[in-house]
């Protein structure tokens, strides 16, 4: 049993501690140590996911205790994907905060941010439902810290949303928790996936309730409409690294949907036939219309990347409401293209702020250094908008190639072209607004004010970095998808996993009566 | 007795999301809490209801179902830190803008600036 697995958890976990206890006010040391465990963070994820993408399944059991018993971390092509995922993403994020200065406006940035990747790669890596509750719980609660870090009425006041929020959710999520385990018995996914199966379809009341709260508690954290309302407030008012990580806590939600809809209530089984197919596919069109209708109303800039995230959240869950191996495939291509643009935009919001009073769309004089920051929005927006070269295009075309034939086709296609079409439309008038609209205004009369600091080379390396890997990943759309491919075969077929989890011994593995 | 527990958890929840969907601060984490404590009272019940009997595999003849003690326990936990950040955040908002109200109230223009600008 190799010990690397727990390493994603364990690392930032320790990490953190030793960031508060050690380093508290030395600002330079945090650093180094928070880019110094990231980039460890990053070797050990491609690691494992090197390990994992041939089809190994690696399983760590905790103190040895065997499966259902105990608590096991899992890592399978998906999970492997989305903690190295997680590790490069924060890599960029925690450069663009050093960079721009973020860290030093409130306390203890960096500890934060290591529980918050604690909990992120915590939640991708377990191998029971419990343990993926307490892991969102971490995340959260360390998102919660980020969320009202360096202060102000509005970000508190969005924070005291955004926190009750994710309360109810983690209320709703126990809830179903409870019904799933008087039910079942058992809290291990693969052992819920042997067990759920086994359900007498006349009494399937309870586990089709505690179905689909489970599948609202995932939505909630995907922002799905019409769960999504806490989005566009706590994303646009929390600091734009943070937002920028948060990039990947939506995606939490919609892996989270993957996993427990593929391999325990998976689309084929008796019990729970019907319950998320009818309204997931016309949830999630409504949050892409809805998020790019958004996009085109936004009236300030991190307003507008709020609602992006909406969209393209949208479009990942158009993708997997399939429910088929392409479509859940198309679904992890556009996870990763979407995570990297979303993160891209919210830093480039903070460099234009940066130049600028205000974020609100209206013209105002031109700042030095526009040109840099309009051409990195402009190739984000393009990302993100889905137009040709980029990464967002060919993700929709998988998206739309995978829905090809469905029953709802036709409503597929239309709503994906046309919110294509609106959020281009609200890219362009906000890309005019901000930088060529700059050059019409008067420059300002006054000599007195202060001049505007530049933001530093370091974070437009960060942004720069961002929007590399996406060209990255359109270059190798090939190799990516193949990959994506192979990952919802492996999903599609769990037998694999559930005999590596539920045969590899450990104790307690053979129960003895009488004990 | 399966009344009395059904019937506790169905009045702390309608209580706790009436609470819920007030519009300031105080009563919404009354809420919360009340919510919290029913989610608690439910878990403790997904294990079957048994009288008088331990939590332990052991020589016993009955014995309690021990995993849904110890999800209350962690859940417990969890609830009673989340209570204490949002206490925490509402006191900041509310000592910050004199005002407790949970949802957006449209600030004035000039105050949107302000924020901006730091």
């Amino acid at each position: 049993m190799t010990h690397w697995i727990i390493a994603p958890v364990v690392l930032p976990a320790l990490l953190a501690p030793f960031i508060v206890l050690a380093a508290r006010y030395h600002i330079g040391i945090q650093r180094v140590f928070s880019v110094a465990g990231v980039l460890s963070l990053i070797a050990i994820a491609a690691g494992l996911a090197w390990q994992a993408s041939d089809g190994t399944i690696i399983l760590y059991q905790l103190s040895d205790w065997a499966a259902p018993f105990g608590i096991v971390l899992v890592g399978d092509r998906l999970s492997t994907l989305m903690i190295l995922l997680t590790a490069v993403l924060a890599l960029f994020v925690i450069l663009y905060a050093i960079g721009s200065g973020w860290d030093k406006r409130g306390w203890h940035f960096h500890a934060l941010f290591q529980f918050q990747l604690m909990g992120i790669m915590g939640a991708f890596l377990t191998g029971d439902v419990f343990n993926l509750f307490v892991f969102f719980e971490v995340l959260l609660i360390a998102s919660y810290g980020l969320m009202i870090h360096g202060g102000g009425n509005l970000r508190l006041r969005a924070g005291v949303q955004y926190v009750l929020f994710n309360l109810l959710g983690s209320t709703l999520f126990l809830f179903a928790l409870g019904a799933i385990y008087a039910e079942t018995g058992t809290l291990n996914m693969a052992d819920l996936a042997q067990r759920v199966a086994l359900i007498d379809p006349a009494e399937s009341v309870g586990i089709r309730i505690a179905s689909v709260m489970l599948l609202l508690v995932f939505a909630i954290k995907a922002a799905v409409v019409p769960l999504h309302f806490w989005l566009p407030s706590s994303y646009a008012e929390a600091p734009a690294p943070v937002a920028a990580l948060f990039a990947i806590m939506t995606k939490v939600g919609a892996y989270a949907i993957i996993r427990v809809y593929t391999m325990v209530f998976a689309p084929d089984l008796d019990v729970t036939a019907g319950l998320h197919g009818l309204w997931l596919l016309p949830a999630a069109l409504v949050s892409l219309a809805l998020g790019m209708i958004g996009v085109l109303a936004a009236r300030k800039l991190d307003r507008l990347v709020a609602f992006a995230v909406i969209g393209s959240m949208g479009m990942v869950m158009i993708s997997i409401s399939l429910f088929t191996q392409a479509g859940i495939a198309a679904a992890l291509y556009y996870i990763v293209h979407s995570t990297l643009a979303a993160a891209a935009l919210f830093l480039i919001s903070d460099l234009v702020r940066a130049g600028r009073a205000h974020l609100n769309l209206t013209a105002a004089p031109p700042v030095s250094g526009a040109a840099l920051t309009a051409a990195l929005f402009f190739v984000a927006a393009i990302a993100m908008t889905g137009l040709p070269p980029l990464s967002g295009f060919i993700g929709k075309l998988m998206i739309l190639d995978a829905a090809f034939g469905t029953p709802l086709a036709v409503w597929t296609w239309a709503i994906i072209l046309s919110a294509s079409l609106i959020s281009v439309v609200g890219f362009a008038r906000a890309g005019s607004v901000l930088f060529w609209k700059a050059s019409a205004e008067p420059l300002p009369e006054e000599e007195g004010q202060l001049p505007v600091p530049r933001p530093s080379i370091l974070s437009y390396s960060a942004v720069g970095g961002l929007l590399a890997l996406l060209i990255l990943h359109t270059v190798f759309a090939g190799p990516a998808y193949r990959y994506a491919d192979a990952t919802a075969k492996q999903l599609f077929d769990p037998v694999p996993y559930i005999s590596k989890v539920l045969g590899t011994p450990g104790k307690l593995s053979t129960p003895k009566e009488g004990h | 007795m399966e009344l009395l527990v059904a019937s506790a958890i169905g009045i702390l929840t309608a209580a706790g999301i009436y609470l819920v969907l007030r519009l300031r601060s105080f009563p919404v984490i009354i809420g919360m809490s009340l919510l919290t404590y029913a989610v608690n009272v439910f878990l403790f019940a997904s294990g079957r209801l048994t009288v008088g009997a331990p939590p332990i595999l052991g020589d016993a003849a009955t014995y309690t179902d021990p995993l849904p003690q110890a999800l209350v326990l962690t859940a417990i936990v969890i609830s009673f830190g989340m209570t204490a950040v949002v206490v925490m955040i509402a006191l900041g908002a509310y000592l910050g803008a004199d005002d407790d109200h949970v949802d957006d109230q449209a600030p004035p223009e000039a105050d949107l600036k302000a924020e901006d600008a730091t």
